[in-house]
């Protein structure tokens, strides 16, 4: 289990002035894609870190949500990452981005329906079976609907969470932008998700823009700061679950380890302020 | 659902899927289109830094557009991507100009794999003193997992580090071929040209042969090849792991 305090993703140009400074970082993510190189610099890095620093893996290319089957070779990768580094967690997305023997790096959307249900459950369990642990499972960002979905994203989540055991990792941008894009409130999205299931909240900048027809298109593109809307939406769904480790995200022009680890200690001070209020109550 | 889905984001000729909800359906797809061409490009754009300072962001981003269309990723690990980009840019009508592109190419390509290679710890260099001179040309070595040889004939190591901010970028005085080396015994990266005979030897022990006989192909090339100098020249740069006598371990 991750602490429940705020982290960072790591970025390699970071490593030097992380380890140097005095405030670290609650835990630290990675992408688990980009440790699966057999040796050098990036795994050494990472065992530094991983000695002192609580560590979220965090894989992006699994293809939970694809039609056809889990790629063995991928698993067999993310159990020895799994096996090698111990990990606090390991959570992956649902979505898909392999298909048909190409990766198409992009997390891809799916309808959902029954079937697709069933088909995710069962992937999930067989990712649980794989790494001999129970994983998160992240929403996702999405900017299409599908005319075929039956079930909302909430519940769609929450049903995997109680078939597969799995826990859910909610990204607060995600929701931002997921439920901007469908002309949805986030408010009211938040209110239907299983927060129990909440094993680790992400929080990354975004894209604000409009579409030819002048509706809002948010780009979940962690290329920038927190925007004030997350900010918010992150402040009262902790209010409500209490502290759960947070990460902040920032994977595209990457600024200096101060700036990220400022956003992270933002988020530090909210979780303190929801510690002391559930105290409190 | 996902076969149609996913031709359509390799293809922005093709129409969009059916069954898609929203108010612009077009644009809205174009950010997953953008997102997975935009992706990979940058992909490798990390993975060929010298080829993109060449030719320009602008040149690279639309090479890349028609490069990830042709060999997508097999591998969700991209570390790994882009190993026939160089063959690709050989056959590139619009680089026809550059030559020697696809060689800086495989530079950039055998420095990510030696940058991403197994650890070893290289011998001591002392441990050259350990063995009978006599003997030397019976022995089979054990070369760094990440050691690797690249022959251009193109000054490619040159245009490389000028290209990587490691010279000043400048007129090259002499356009002759350059064999290289690419290694990475502990974390630092070597890149080195290599002299004659050189390239020659180290693919021959790479094969598994003795250093006698890969001393005696390197011979062919240069007259004046150095058995004992090469082999001290390889344990002073961290590029022997073993030496595979029963004798010496």
């Amino acid at each position: 289990m991750l602490p429940n305090r705020s982290g960072t993703a790591f970025k390699p140009q970071h490593f030097t002035a992380l380890l140097a400074g005095e405030t670290r970082p609650g835990f630290i993510e990675v992408h688990a894609e980009n440790y699966m190189g057999d040796g050098g610099l990036p795994h050494a890095q990472l065992s530094r870190l991983r000695a002192d620093h609580a560590l979220s893996l965090h894989g992006v290319g699994l293809s939970i949500g694809g039609e056809a089957a889990l790629d063995r070779a991928h698993l067999r990768r993310l159990r020895q990452l799994c096996d090698r580094y111990q990990p606090d967690s390991f959570s992956e997305h649902l979505a898909w981005s392999s298909h048909d023997g190409i990766f198409l790096n992009d997390l891809l959307p799916l309808p959902y329906t029954e079937q697709t249900l069933k088909r995710v459950v069962a992937h999930v369990a067989q990712v649980q079976d794989m790494l001999g642990r129970r994983i998160l499972l992240e929403n996702p960002a999405t900017y299409l609907q599908f005319a075929a979905s039956t079930i909302p994203e909430t519940d769609f989540l929450a049903e995997i969470a109680a078939r597969s055991g799995c826990g859910l990792l909610l990204d607060v941008t995600n929701v931002l932008v997921a439920c901007s894009n469908r002309g949805e409130a986030p408010a009211a999205y938040l209110a239907c998700f299983p927060l129990h299931c909440v094993g680790e909240i992400h929080l990354a900048g975004h894209h604000d823009t409009t579409d030819d027809r002048g509706a809002p298109l948010l780009i979940d593109d962690h290329g920038s700061r927190i925007s004030a809307q997350a900010w918010q939406l992150y402040e009262s769904l902790i209010a409500r679950t209490g502290p759960r480790p947070s990460l902040v995200e920032w994977d595209n022009e990457v600024p200096d380890w101060t700036i990220l680890l400022h956003e992270a200690q933002t988020a530090q001070a909210m979780l303190d302020r929801a510690a002391n209020s559930t105290k409190a109550a | 659902m996902q076969t149609e889905f996913a031709a359509a984001l390799l293809d922005a000729d093709r129409r969009l899927p059916a069954g898609l909800l929203a108010s612009d359906t077009a644009e809205r797809f174009a950010v997953y289109r953008n997102n997975v061409v935009h992706g990979l490009s940058r992909a490798l754009a990390a993975g060929f830094p010298a080829v993109e300072s060449i030719v320009g962001a602008e040149f690279f981003a639309a090479m890349a557009a028609i490069y990830v269309r042709i060999s997508p990723p097999p591998s969700p690990v991209l570390l790994e991507y882009g190993t026939t980009l160089p063959d690709f840019l050989a056959r590139f009508e619009p680089a026809a100009g550059l030559p020697y592109l696809a060689d800086v190419a495989r530079l950039e390509l055998a420095y990510t794999r030696a940058y991403h290679a197994a650890d070893a710890p290289p011998l001591p260099a002392d441990r050259l003193g350990s063995i009978a001179p006599a003997r030397i040309s019976t022995l089979r070595v054990t070369l760094h997992p990440s050691l690797q040889i690249l022959r251009s004939a193109f000054p490619v190591a040159t245009i490389w580090a000028m290209n990587t901010g490691r010279m000043l970028l400048g007129e090259i005085a002499d356009w002759s071929a350059q064999d290289m080396l690419v290694l990475r015994p502990h974390y630092e990266m070597t890149v080195i040209t290599l002299a004659s005979g050189e390239a020659a030897f180290l693919l021959q022990l790479q094969a598994g042969a003795t250093l006698g006989d890969a001393a005696a192909m390197a011979m062919q090339e240069t007259g004046s090849f150095d058995l004992a100098g090469a082999l001290a020249a390889l344990f002073l740069r961290g590029a022997i792991v073993a030496v595979n006598d029963q004798d010496l371990s």
